[in-house]
């Protein structure tokens, strides 16, 4: 089975993030700084990322998101581990 | 003693089971008021050792079981004094947090330790001493010592490679990574896998399941499969002191109490 494509997991990504932090779908954006978005601190980010690796089955070094703030990136450095 | 409420934790008997709950804010970090209390309850443990069967240890903090030492608590004392009295104040924090580690490593009881969240550093190393670690969906563990210049210091390495491979013990203290509970349970850490909030319940059906063993030959069992490293413990102290003496700590500690960012774990 073929990985899926990079907007189906940014798409997911932003879903995922939606309803988890209650946020309207809308008002998230891939280029969105997710910090300010959803408005989350230190300990909601390592949340973030646990729900993350849950849902694509991944292991996602948190040395990965090291400086990364926007959906877009994040689903890139997701994409490189499906 | 055999009901206490503490500022930093509290404990009770329950159903045959001690349940010492961490609950200091933001995240149990395990400073000297949390080491007194930590004393307080190593010393009575021998008492209710007599009425109990089971020690589960657990947080009733949203954010986690326990973030680890309280760095703030570490950087500012060391501003406080001269570089000889820090160290030598590091060395007899440590000596006192590891008498309470290995008291509790010790014990004839049964320990488990119901952890979610946040388990990071010396709060890694408070559920590495307990037998069984039943662990929420959502926990994450890590050892990020090594981004600060020093070492786990509360007798982190010498059980992780009592229980661990050694590649795995390697990959997680040289990466100082954090990792998800699959991964915990995948590399044989973690016993149970709980749903979101339900850790200290899934505990409390397990302890109720060691409470209809033998409680002699529990702990006959428990004394011939777990070893305690004591020579190995005292090393890491001498190691982590020597670590600590060097202007880098001082530089990561400053790095880490100053950082406003949202990723202060990730240094």
């Amino acid at each position: 089975m073929s990985p899926p494509t990079i907007e189906h997991t940014l798409d997911e990504i932003l879903n995922l993030a939606a309803v988890h932090f209650q946020v309207p779908r809308e008002k998230l954006t891939p280029d969105g700084d997710f910090f300010k978005t959803l408005g989350i601190d230190s300990l909601q980010a390592l949340d973030l990322l646990t729900r993350l690796e849950h849902h694509f089955r991944i292991e996602l070094p948190d040395y990965e998101l090291q400086g990364v703030s926007d959906f877009r990136t994040l689903a890139n450095r997701i994409q490189a581990r499906l | 003693m055999n009901e206490f409420k503490g500022r930093t934790l509290s404990w009770q008997i329950v159903n045959g089971a001690i349940e010492l709950a961490l609950h200091r804010d933001p995240c149990n970090e395990i400073g000297s008021l949390t080491l007194d209390e930590l004393e307080q309850f190593a010393a009575a443990l021998p008492g209710l050792a007599n009425e109990a069967h089971v020690l589960i240890i657990h947080s009733t903090l949203k954010a986690g079981f326990s973030a680890g030492a309280d760095l703030r608590e570490l950087f500012e004392r060391g501003q406080e004094m001269d570089k000889a009295a820090a160290r030598r104040g590091v060395r007899e924090f440590l000596e006192r947090i590891h008498a309470v580690m290995n008291a509790l490593d010790a014990t004839p009881l049964t320990t488990i330790a119901a952890v979610h969240g946040v388990t990071f550093g010396g709060g890694f190393e408070l559920a590495l001493v307990c037998d069984i670690i039943i662990a929420d969906r959502m926990a994450r563990f890590c050892f990020p010592e090594l981004r600060l210049g020093l070492i786990p210091g509360f007798g982190g390495i010498p059980r992780l490679k009592r229980d661990l491979g050694n590649a795995v013990v390697r990959d997680l203290l040289l990466t100082g990574r954090s990792f998800n509970v699959m991964k915990a349970q995948q590399i044989g850490l973690v016993s149970q896998i709980a749903a979101e909030g339900e850790a200290l319940r899934v505990a409390r059906a397990t302890a109720s399941q060691m409470g209809k063993f033998d409680r002699r030959t529990a702990a006959a069992a428990k004394d011939f499969v777990k070893p305690i490293p004591y020579e190995e413990l005292k090393r890491e102290i001498d190691i982590f002191c020597d670590l600590y003496s060097r202007p880098a700590v001082e530089e990561g500690l400053r790095k880490f109490v100053e950082n406003e960012g949202v990723q202060p774990y990730l240094p």
